[in-house]
């Protein structure tokens, strides 16, 4: 067994391949992105070295704070919307009807990509053949805003398709988990007297707090490198209004050819997913983790 | 006595029948808050321009213009990138499932010292934004000729899918008994004999999960493309359709029709196999 199963010659044939790729495409790059954000380089021609210039500058570039606020923004909806999947998910995990079939239904904009979903939502914000202009006119509503052309809306509006695009995604997760918990358990809580609201949340919701913290990470840094999106409904306006972290770096780098500042940007974002996802999980982290 | 407490039990029951109407009126709601956009594009992908912009955009389309799919599929390009998303797609998921099954045999089936930092080293992947690696991986792939080709767009999407894939195949790994190899090895097998006649094909299940998991992220993909591909040969649908919308921003029919023609493959996945799909994703989320 073990002369067989120790040949390293065929571990090497194994791992190597998979190994070697992720290096080069994914470790390599992301590495070198912090060492571009030290050059002044526009795609095509000489690097040159300007030290941390760039990084100065990003410090000072009162457009990428507003970006970086919006991706934070984002955030945060992301992660009070959680509560509402939540709810949901523990309706349906009661003893539902069909909650087999709703869930999939829920699901179904997850599985879209989301340049289907950003032009879908042009059309449904478009100020005037627009399905949501339209119902708000036969409400009696005079003048209907313009939604993404609106600076003070269009995050808002952009954000109700990302919770479009994510409910059913959470829910699924929530679900699961719910769905783990002991039937004993709940059994024992009813015959104490514990009406359905009380075991939702002193039983039920306690004993999944530990997928609870993962879906929290998920959002924040899920909000944090957003992009496809956002840059397909609206490029990061008008007037950049909606403009994220990614959306600003894609501009610079691919749209101005300021290789260099983009990289600096990408570093960056890097940095401030690492730091976030290190943060969240330690105020998340309770002192024990429930057992059952 | 016993009168009055049958009243009281009719009454909880009736409070709880309320209570269920109530709680399935929301779930309704949400469901309907899913579904009808996508209803409604359905719908309007089969009008003219006059219904849609002389008609309430509730009405259902009076003549259903099929003729919209034909026109877009024919002269929008859409074929090509029909079938360019979908040999893309293919060939990515084929290659990522063979490595990451290779990685995933080494780990927990042989014996070494290095595998436990080993795939640290790949789940590492899993937290790395894709833009914080753009620009060193568009002058690497300008280095080795390959942007504006479809091979930049099946090494960007292997690599990027096979932290997820190993994590998923290495809970159900874990769970297979190791006796049939043992036996094997005792049989005088060979290492690659017992990989791809013993194990492969115990883990199928898990390899039709995570297929499909990997092919709807490699459908609906959309930064690598628009990256690093510029030629309407090699476009996929997402930039294809979205270069389209561009140019007849004003043909809701069309724009309709291609993004129809873009969600239908997934749709019908999803009819097929939605509980796979259901199962890979909460697998693949819950460990984060």
């Amino acid at each position: 067994m073990n002369k067989v199963m120790s040949n390293k010659a065929v571990i090497a044939l194994y791992v190597l391949p998979a190994l070697v790729l992720v290096m080069a495409v994914i470790y390599g790059p992301m590495l070198i992105t912090g060492y571009y954000g030290l050059m002044e380089w526009n795609g095509i021609g000489e690097m040159t070295f300007i030290g941390l210039e760039n990084y100065k500058v990003l410090i000072q570039d009162a457009k990428f704070w507003e970006s970086a606020w919006h991706s934070f923004l984002l955030a945060i909806f992301s992660t009070i919307s959680l509560a509402g999947y939540l709810i949901v998910s523990l309706i349906l995990a009661g003893k539902i009807k069909g909650s087999n079939i709703l869930r999939k239904i829920y699901l179904i904009p997850m599985l879209l990509s989301s340049v289907a979903i950003a032009q879908l939502w042009v059309k449904i914000y478009d100020p005037n053949n627009g399905v949501l202009n339209s119902l708000l006119s036969s409400f009696g509503m005079e003048n209907p805003p313009v939604w993404l052309a609106d600076t003070d809306l269009v995050l808002y509006a952009i954000f109700v398709a990302i919770l479009w695009q994510y409910a059913g995604f959470y829910i699924i997760i929530y679900y699961a988990a719910l769905k783990g918990i002991p039937e004993e358990l709940i059994e024992a809580a009813r015959i104490d007297g514990a009406n359905p609201v009380q075991i939702a949340y002193k039983i039920k919701v306690p004993l999944i707090s530990g997928v609870i913290k993962v879906t929290i990470v998920l959002a924040i840094v899920g909000s944090l490198k957003y992009f496809d999106l956002i840059y397909v409904m609206t490029g990061g306006g008008p007037n950049g209004a909606s403009e994220v972290i990614a959306s600003y770096m894609y501009k610079k780098a691919f749209d101005t050819f300021d290789f260099g500042y983009g990289s600096a940007i990408a570093f960056f974002l890097l940095i401030i997913t690492l730091i976030v996802t290190w943060i969240t999980r330690k105020l998340t982290a309770s002192e024990d983790e429930v057992q059952y | 006595m016993a009168q009055i407490q049958n009243e009281g039990q009719n009454e909880k029951t009736m409070l709880t029948r309320i209570g269920m109407i109530l709680l399935y009126i929301c779930l309704i709601v949400v469901a309907l808050f899913q579904l009808y956009p996508l209803i409604w594009l359905a719908m309007f992908s089969l009008k003219t321009n006059t219904e849609v912009f002389g008609l309430s955009p509730f009405a259902l389309p009076q003549d259903p213009q099929w003729v919209n799919y034909l026109n877009v599929w024919e002269n929008g390009n859409i074929n090509v990138y029909f079938f360019n998303s979908v040999w893309i797609t293919v060939t990515s998921v084929v290659l990522t499932l063979l490595l990451a099954s290779f990685v995933t045999f080494a780990i927990t089936r042989m014996n070494w010292k290095l595998n436990k930092l080993t795939l640290g080293l790949f789940m590492v992947g899993l937290m790395v934004p894709i833009h914080s690696a753009l620009i060193p991986l568009f002058a690497f792939f300008l280095e080795l000729n390959i942007v504006n080709h479809p091979l930049s767009l099946i090494l960007a999407y292997t690599a990027f899918n096979l932290p997820l894939t190993i994590m998923i195949l290495l809970g159900f790994y874990y769970t297979l008994p190791k006796e049939i190899e043992e036996a094997a090895v005792v049989d005088g097998c060979s290492v690659h004999r017992i990989f791809f006649q013993i194990t492969l094909p115990m883990t199928t299940p898990v390899m039709a999960t995570t297929a499909i998991i990997n092919m709807i992220y490699n459908w609906n993909e959309f930064v690598f493309v628009n990256t690093f591909i510029s030629s309407d040969k090699w476009k996929t649908l997402t930039v294809g359709i979205q270069n389209f919308i561009g140019q007849y921003s004003t043909d809701w029919g069309a724009i309709g029709a291609t993004l129809m023609i873009s969600i239908i493959p997934v749709l019908i996945a999803f009819l097929v196999l939605s509980d796979r799909i259901v199962e890979g994703i909460a697998a693949g989320s819950v460990k984060g």
